[in-house]
């Protein structure tokens, strides 16, 4: 189960809400070096499972293991020191705090633990990276919203993570910006970074993704490369709804 | 093991890791140093005040000293993650109780350990039950918590049958007195120097900003909540051992008198709460306008001090050190604007 | 037996004054920590009323609610409207609140010391024993216990079988959404606000026919109904009143029992163990 080469391995996670199955008996593995997508309809519980990975939240049942080690009952920052980062679907900054300030944050108690000219170095060479310049002392509420977004990844890079986890990264985005966006996530993708992302721009599943894991209501219902996944009949089912209804 | 070659794996133990911290936290940069110099400096200024006056003035220095020793230490937890602590006089009076009961069987020094050691338990264990959640819960137990344990000290005093208060006689003339607590304020004031230049401080503010954002951060945000909170109510209890003398008679509602929790919270706010020399900003001028109402209208105090502290709240927010940004930050905005203005008429002779 | 009892006479006005506290934090959602020096005015306030006219307690109410209603009224409107203008997050809000009605707390010790003294103030007013199950209690106690009863329950009746009451209760759910259903939030905020404040210093004055009460005490108040609502849940009045009977019972034990000194220490171990146990209150589930 636990191959070398498993990065993430999600094994029957289920999570209850009082009565609603949110996650019902999922599993799935995150190979390392590759890009892994999961998608499905609004409510189909993507962000839940983010949540339960990430240890925000803790499954009801089952087990998820990062790199041979089980985390489905650690707390978040544990699981965020042993190698996983995550950006988050409404993008939280800390508005107190300067645009490097924010992505050093990521690395005072990371996975890598840094301080001082190091950290300092290395965040703002990630701010490079992810596109931003000359805005490393302006407060984040002065940036714009696919800025704020490339701050967030930064800071989950800067304590360079195992597995990164994208939630609905590239939501918000204007057509020029979502190009732009994409060609950072396919970067990343090159330089061999394990990644989970949870998308709802078929597009960004496309191009990035290796292999895809569709979920509706809170069960998978397809597991495969994009193109297999997409042409499912179920899948096209899950979004669309019954063609003769 | 095979795969230490990947980051993290090996990681140093605990004790090695917080040496490794404190050696990187050693290198002082050339502003750090001149900050420092002139710190000393002022408190070398200060630390003549008792060669130069006595009664009166030498009091108010007392209190100015004393006061910026609690409320600097009191921003040093509650600045940076917006947790209001109501609860510093239950600190400062376990101090001071500490000595009051033990004077007679203890030397001084010895009590003064004491005291610190009880107000770091106490405060150990209200950050394990309160802070592990939300602020708002904190804030309320922090609200009773001088008046709860002055209710239990009466009741310990009636079960057991001493009188309820008690004559602290240790022989300390004013100067001494003064540099004791000059002393005190100056090692709050390093400390707090020193933790808002460290990891630990950095991961209060963030947690201050956004504590879930904290927490996958990778910041075991309950563990830093509870460490500063307990140094800083470990100063309240000292400073509470160290003023005892100097009250000499010790009564429960004297020494859990709420006043000084709300005094506190007031200077720190009037300061600031966002730099390390916010809260002495406040104390100063507090003090000084303190002594002088109370003075005037003895039996208006309570209300006057609460008309003082909603004025803060809604005329100054961000205190003394808000004010003094803004003002630089418009006043390098204009000469900006007056450059630029300058630059563009200079560009339109050419 | 008689500790039951008593501890269930208490409870009543207990409930009484949180369920003030939950109006104006449940709905309103404002930290008032003023809330105690309201109650406490309340009891000041039947106290001059009875020593002056010698017409009953319960009468006072009549002049007591509404004014307690108009002040917390202009309390929020003058005070608390500017903070959630300026409040950027709900956290700053809390933490503005917090910072203004404590600062308020103590304008009103300061107003009550300068008007009535720092004296402890009681009258005497249907102290005599009245029998039940055999046992005397006080007349007093079971007269305040009763007004209590029927104010909490026509409180309760007006927020389910009213219009208005129903916006309260969905500001308190979701202030956005009952935005959305053109309920006027700011309207029903400050209602809920000043409504809080008119039932928290009814209990007051219901208090005061039994107890003694002293300007400094508000703070032990405010926490006992603090106490109350983190209990029963933040939005739940059924909680809130089986959490004030806790209270009360709880209080009762300890003072006769142990020492009446030591009251608050009940309201804060039953504070200790709600938080290391069910933090989300008696009724609330955890939520996600």
């Amino acid at each position: 189960m636990n191959s070398p080469s498993a990065a993430l391995t999600i094994g029957g996670v289920t999570k209850r809400f009082g009565g609603l199955v949110a996650v019902n008996n999922i599993s799935f593995t995150l190979p390392a070096n590759k890009v892994l997508g999961l998608i499905g309809p609004n409510g189909s519980g993507k962000t839940t499972m983010i949540n339960l990975i990430s240890g925000a939240l803790k499954p009801s049942a089952g087990a998820i293991h990062l790199h041979g080690d089980s985390i489905s009952d650690r707390s978040a920052s544990e699981i965020a020191t042993l190698g996983l980062s995550r950006t988050f679907q409404i993008v939280r900054m800390l508005p107190g705090l300067t645009v490097l300030e924010n992505v050093q944050a990521g690395g005072v108690f990371g996975h890598r633990r840094m301080w001082g000219t190091e950290l300092r170095e290395h965040s703002r060479a990630l701010l490079q990276k992810v596109g931003l310049q000359g805005v490393d002392d302006t407060v984040v509420s002065a940036l714009t919203y696919i800025d704020q977004k490339r701050v967030e990844l930064a800071r989950a890079l800067v304590a360079d993570p195992k597995v990164l986890l994208l939630d609905e990264w590239l939501a918000g985005l204007n057509p020029t910006e979502l190009k732009t966006g994409i060609a950072l996530i396919e970067q990343l993708r090159t330089e061999g970074r394990t990644i989970m992302i949870v998308e709802h721009v078929m597009d960004a599943i496309r191009s990035l993704c290796d292999t895809c894991v569709v979920m509706n209501s809170g069960a998978k219902i397809a597991e495969g490369t994009p193109r297999e996944v997409l042409s499912d009949a179920e899948v096209i089912r899950a979004y669309l709804g019954d063609i003769d209804a | 093991m095979s795969n230490a070659d990947t980051h993290g794996d090996t990681k140093p133990t605990a004790f090695a890791q917080a040496m490794l911290d404190l050696r990187e936290s050693a290198v002082l940069s050339g502003t750090e140093k001149r900050n420092l110099a002139i710190c000393a400096i002022v408190a070398a200024l200060w630390a003549l005040l008792p060669l130069f006056s006595t009664g009166y003035i030498l009091s108010l220095g007392i209190s100015i000293t004393i006061f910026a020793g609690l409320a600097t230490s009191w921003t040093l937890f509650s600045g940076p993650t917006n947790y209001i602590s109501l609860a510093t006089a239950a600190f400062f009076g376990i101090g001071m109780y500490t000595v009051a009961g033990g004077v007679n069987l203890l030397p001084y020094p010895v009590l003064i350990l004491i005291a610190a050691v009880a107000g770091a338990l106490f405060a150990a264990l209200i950050g394990l039950a309160t802070l592990r959640i939300s602020g708002v819960y904190f804030v309320i137990f922090s609200l009773g918590l001088a008046e709860l344990v002055r209710q239990v000290v009466s009741w310990g005093q009636h079960v057991m049958g001493t009188s309820s208060g008690l004559y602290v006689l240790v022989d300390r003339s004013d100067s001494v007195f003064f540099w004791q607590l000059l002393v005190f304020t100056l090692v709050v004031f390093l400390v707090s120097w020193w933790i808002g230049r460290s990891r630990l401080g950095f991961a209060l503010r963030i947690i201050g900003n956004d504590e879930v954002v904290a927490v996958h951060c990778g910041i075991n945000t309950a563990r830093a909540k509870v460490t500063l909170f307990i140094i800083s109510s470990t100063f309240a209890a000292i400073a509470g051992a160290l003023v005892a003398p100097r009250w000499s008679y010790v009564e429960p509602t004297l020494a859990f008198s709420p006043f000084l929790s709300f005094q506190v919270v007031i200077m720190s706010l009037l300061g600031g709460v966002h730099r390390l020399w916010g809260p002495l900003v406040g104390v100063i001028p507090f003090t000084i306008m303190w002594e002088f109402i109370s003075a005037k209208f003895p039996s208006q105090t309570t209300l006057l001090l609460g008309v003082a502290f909603l004025l803060i709240v809604y005329f100054i927010p961000h205190g003394f050190v808000g004010l003094i940004e803004d003002f630089s930050r418009r006043r390098s905005g204009i000469w900006a604007a007056l450059r630029s203005k300058w630059q563009a008429k200079g560009g339109g002779h050419e | 037996m008689d500790i039951i009892i008593i501890g269930l006479l208490l409870g009543g006005t207990y409930a009484l004054m949180a369920m003030g506290l939950q109006l104006q934090y449940g709905v309103a959602r404002i930290m008032n920590l003023a809330n105690g020096e309201m109650l406490v005015a309340g009891a000041f306030g039947t106290f001059w009323f009875y020593s002056a006219t010698k017409f009953s307690p319960l009468i006072s109410l009549a002049v007591i609610v509404p004014l307690a209603f108009a002040a917390n009224w202009a309390i929020y409107r003058v005070l608390i409207t500017p903070l959630v203008r300026r409040a950027k997050s709900q956290g700053q809000l809390e933490v503005d609140s917090i910072l203004a009605t404590f600062g308020l707390s103590f304008i009103f010790v300061g107003g009550l010391l300068a008007l009535f003294g720092g004296d402890y103030l009681s009258y005497s007013y249907l102290a005599r024993p009245i029998f039940i199950l055999g046992q005397p209690y006080g007349l007093n106690r079971v007269t305040a216990f009763i007004g209590a009863l029927a104010l909490c329950a026509g409180l309760y009746i007006w927020l389910h079988k009213t219009r208005a009451g129903l916006a309260l209760r969905a500001v308190a759910v979701s202030p956005s959404a009952a935005g959305l259903v053109s309920i006027n939030v700011p309207r029903a905020s400050a209602l809920a606000f000043a409504l809080g404040g008119a039932v928290t210093a009814a209990g007051g004055s219901l208090l005061s026919i039994f107890l003694t009460f002293d300007a400094s005490l508000g703070v032990v108040f405010t926490l006992k109904a603090l106490v109350i609502v983190i209990m029963g849940g933040v939005s739940d009045i059924r909680g809130a009143i089986v959490a004030a009977f806790i209270l009360g019972l709880a209080e009762t034990i300890v003072a006769s029992l142990v020492d009446p000194g030591l009251t608050l220490a009940a309201a804060y171990v039953l504070f200790i163990v709600i938080l290391l146990i069910k933090p989300e209150g008696l009724f609330g589930r955890r939520s996600s």
